[in-house]
């Protein structure tokens, strides 16, 4: 009996619904919908100008207070004739790059005072304390609020403030780490090869500390976007004619009986995104954390 | 020949601080001790905790800095730490210790950490790396296909000598090994301590072998120095230190190493509480546990002396000085 | 033991100065408070007589050692609005934020912790998902969303509610309610997970393997252990209780030192301000201590090790 040639029924499956499978495996669905929604809010942030149907400022002052699900403004109007959609996809853009700038600008600033009070211990070391101890002491809200009122509400001064959110954790997560790796650790030994600090530090320290770091910033990435939300509503944030999630919802304030629509979009936005951040955060820590894997 | 490391009165003084307010009280770890070590030979250090060995086996290293005394490798003086001179240095000492796992980062794999003082010190090009590397790990018996792998993929024998393996990258002639093998099982130390024996050999490296393991020193040191709270007690070489020992502290730990084949008798056990140096008894420190002591041993503290060719001990009662002094 | 607390009443004692100072750099850094009192168009001369009587033309360092020798006689200035007692002004509000704030912090508690506790140990149930379900809601609603909305649904939709106001004791309910609904999601979800690592030690095993009954298992030996992390972060929701206040009573117009801070601020109110942040600072430093006392008294390890 001769074989039977099966080289024509099996094919080797396609590259992408391999990808699929793994992700399937790999990925639960409320973090995949997380990612997808994040992707989506980072892609409006970039594309904004192309997508915007209008101008910010624009006044259709023939439909003003208009209801969502008209083919004009798809998420209805303000009390200018402002059309919501617009405003609203802006305000991802300003919320969003405030909240990416602080979070870099804060995890820098902390990892390098943390660094610095572990290699030069002293005096050094607690002034980076004293001052993280002064941070964790007053509200932020408490404390931007004088920061914000008394130097006025420039986007660069904003980002600035907020770059001041939460270094402490990062300040305090970087010395400890980098402690416990120079006392007995890899750090000494690396030294005792001969290595300058520099490389100790970029080489060794730091991979080993990124990860815990990512995780602190998606955890204060969400509570940048509240602040600044919060700051915003309070009249003290992004100023007219600048636009951000929270500013819509404040303006939206006086018309929640009347047109709850203003503010109801950019709260939705608001709580999905943060909601995203945290279960993304929540997946990428249990990923990133050898002990637990 | 001239020895390739020398030390002479090295002391460091610890200040301990007993509660927040409490006075800072100076404990000497390490207390005028002189030693030196020739090119391939093994220097063993036999003592137990809190006998200043670790201490005096970074300061031979220039890892701790000496409040008196001084180092000199191949004559000149140790530079002090973090400077480039001696940090350039490290190619030519390296230190080896307890904790294979603590000396790993856990994220590089074994081949880039092998090979991380051939980068440091621009030893060889690039190109050339790769396959020293691969010289290394065969010569401490690790496998070629361990090279990509991760510490903590490894057993703690395998560990520990690709710690060795990066200590002689940069072919060194000087290694302190800080109780290398007292982390492993029994039977991985045996294989562990001849393996160094036999890249010692093939390198002609001199070493510092520091234990509180008598068997395992006894095993590869050439000559052996016995440490007591801080100095030198007895020193001499390998054999006539477990054949012969004078000093009462020697013959205590000697006589506790079992040999196959015959009986343990003759055990010395030590009365009184083990040393704290940060409360040193007057005079000989070993007076409070030692079956000799004399009026002397309280109040003078004993110099370490030549009691037979090149063996010398730090006793009154083995030196002969037992005669009464000025109470 | 004594060491231990004089240490903290040190550190409490020099966080308090620092905040002070923070105050008063910023403030006086960033602009003349008289021309924003006074409003741009005043002439000159006005603007001058006003620094003068409020000694604001005399050097910085000057002022500050002043205001310093007034914190400690109790005087913390005047109100440039109202011309009336800063502290008088402050203390006056005072009332009306803990009237808030309490009652938030009780429900907080009461309900929070009890939550995560009980879904921690029934996993997998259906309360555990709704708890956890309702923490993720509470933490990732903004304050002012969730008190927007509690008024949009009980205020204006059911109409059974006040929205704004001081008036009666059921204008309080949806203000506590906004500040509470945060944190009692925060709360139930760490106390949760507070608990399940508890539940999962060694030692809570040989508890019930000796044949303590569950109940004692979970009140003796789990309980007091999960205690530890739960005190640290309501220590931390103290301070987040005040912050809360301040956005809270913006929405709801209730008059309690949240609003007046808002208000003093974008006035440039200088002396309310500082007097503010003192007592902000003052309330959280307390709290702090109280927490750390606690932890020395919860966990007998750290007794001993703070001893040291």
């Amino acid at each position: 009996m001769a074989s039977i040639d099966l080289s024509g029924t099996l094919r080797a499956p396609r590259w992408y619904s391999v990808f699929i499978t793994r992700l399937r495996r790999n990925l639960p669905f409320t973090v995949g919908l997380g990612i997808l929604w994040l992707f989506a809010m980072v892609a409006v942030a970039i594309f904004a100008d192309q997508i915007r149907p209008y101008n910010i400022t624009a006044m259709d002052l023939t439909s003003r207070l208009s209801h969502p699900g008209g083919l004009k403004h798809l998420l209805g109007t303000d009390e200018l004739g402002r059309d919501v959609l617009s405003r609203l996809i802006q305000s991802i853009r300003v919320s969003l790059v405030i909240a990416f700038g602080a979070t870099i600008i804060s995890a820098v600033f902390g990892t390098v005072l943390g660094f610095a009070a572990a290699q030069f211990r002293g005096f050094v070391e607690h002034l980076v304390l004293v001052l993280a101890d002064f941070q964790a002491a007053l509200p932020f809200l408490i404390m931007s609020l004088a920061v914000l009122a008394f130097f006025g509400s420039s986007m660069v001064l904003l980002v600035c403030l907020m770059g001041f959110y939460g270094w402490e954790r990062y300040a305090r997560i970087a010395r400890g780490l980098a402690i416990s790796a120079g006392a007995q650790g890899y750090a000494a030994s690396v030294v005792q090869l001969g290595a300058t600090p520099a490389r100790v530090y970029f080489r060794h320290i730091l991979p080993n500390v990124a990860s815990t770091l990512i995780v602190s910033m998606t955890l204060t990435f969400p509570e940048i976007i509240l602040m600044e939300s919060g700051l915003s509503f309070l009249g003290l944030g992004v100023q007219p004619p600048e636009t951000s999630l929270g500013n819509m919802v404040g303006f939206g304030r006086e018309y929640l009986t009347r047109a709850p629509w203003i503010m109801l979009a950019p709260s939705i936005v608001i709580m999905l995104t943060t909601l995203s951040i945290s279960i993304v955060g929540d997946w990428l820590r249990d990923r990133l954390d050898p002990t637990i894997s | 020949m001239t020895a390739l490391i020398e030390a002479s009165d090295l002391v460091r003084i610890y200040q301990i601080r007993r509660g927040l307010f409490g006075r800072p009280h100076p404990v000497r770890a390490v207390d005028e001790i002189s030693l030196a070590v020739n090119p391939g030979e093994t220097l063993g250090i036999v003592g137990e905790s809190g006998s200043g060995k670790s201490t005096l086996g970074r300061m031979l290293l220039g890892i701790d800095t000496a409040q008196g005394g001084e180092v000199r490798f191949e004559g000149k003086p140790m530079p002090p730490l973090r400077t480039p001179e001696w940090r350039a240095l490290r190619a030519k000492m390296q230190l080896i210790y307890q904790d294979p796992l603590a000396a790993l980062d856990r994220r590089l794999t074994i081949a880039a950490q092998v090979g991380e003082p051939l980068e440091i010190h621009k030893i060889i090009p690039k190109q050339h790396q790769a396959a020293r590397v691969a010289e290394l790990m065969a010569a401490v018996g690790l496998r070629p296909d361990q090279a990509g792998h991760y510490p903590h993929e490894l057993s703690g024998g395998q560990r520990q000598r690709a710690v060795i393996a990066r200590a002689l990258a940069a072919r060194p002639k000087l290694l302190v090994c800080d109780e290398p093998v007292s982390a492993l099982d029994v039977s991985i130390q045996a294989q562990v301590v001849n393996m160094l024996r036999d890249l010692q050999a093939e390198n002609g490296i001199a070493m510092v072998f520091i234990s509180h393991d008598l068997k395992v020193v006894r095993n590869i040191a050439d000559r052996v120095a016995v440490m007591y709270l801080g100095r030198i007690v007895e020193e001499a070489s390998s054999d006539v230190i477990f054949q012969s020992p004078q000093h009462p502290y020697t013959k205590a730990l000697v006589s506790s190493v079992p040999v196959p084949g015959k009986r343990l008798e003759g055990r010395v056990i030590l009365q009184g509480e083990p040393p704290n140096p940060a409360s040193r008894p007057p005079g000989c420190a070993f007076h409070p546990r030692c079956p000799l002591a004399r009026d002397i041993c309280r109040a003078v503290v004993p110099e370490l002396r030549q009691i037979g060719d090149g063996r010398t001990a730090a006793c009154h009662v083995v030196t002969g000085e037992t005669a009464a002094i000025a109470a | 033991m004594i060491r231990f607390i004089a240490v903290r009443i040190l550190r409490a004692a020099i966080t308090i100065l620092a905040v002070v100072t923070f105050a008063f750099v910023v403030l006086r850094m960033s602009g003349d408070p008289a021309q924003v009192m006074l409003g741009p168009d005043t002439p000159q001369e006005s603007v001058d007589a006003f620094r003068r009587a409020w000694g604001l033309d005399q050097p910085l360092w000057i002022q500050y050692l002043a205001y310093i020798k007034s914190i400690f006689t109790g005087d913390f200035g005047v109100s440039m609005r109202d011309k009336a007692s800063a502290l008088d002004l402050v203390l006056q509000r005072v009332p009306a934020t803990l009237q808030l704030t309490v009652p938030a912090l009780f429900l907080k508690l009461m309900i929070g912790i009890p939550a995560g506790v009980y879904a921690a140990l029934h996993r997998q149930s259906f309360t555990d998902r709704g708890v956890i379900l309702l923490a993720v809601f509470g933490f990732t609603i903004p304050s002012f969303v969730m008190g927007l909305l509690l008024v949009l649904i009980f205020a204006v939709i059911l109409g059974i509610l006040p929205s704004g106001g001081q008036d009666t004791w059921m204008h309080g309910i949806l203000p506590t309610l906004t500040m509470s609904i945060g944190g009692i999601g925060i709360l139930a979800r760490f106390s949760r997970s507070a608990m399940i690592e508890v539940m999962g030690q060694p030692y809570i095993r040989t508890a019930s393997a000796k044949g303590l009954k569950w109940r004692d298992v979970v009140w003796s030996h789990a309980l007091p252990n999960a205690a530890v992390p739960i005190v640290t972060i309501v220590g931390f929701m103290v301070g987040s209780l005040i912050a809360g206040a301040v956005v809270v009573e913006s929405i709801f117009s209730w008059p309690g030192i949240g609003r007046l801070l808002v208000v003093s601020v974008s006035n440039r109110d200088l002396a309310v301000v500082q007097c503010i942040l003192l007592i902000i600072a003052a309330a959280m430093v307390v709290s702090n201590l109280v927490v750390d006392l606690l932890y020395g008294w919860l966990d007998p390890r750290l007794r001993s090790a703070a001893s040291h």
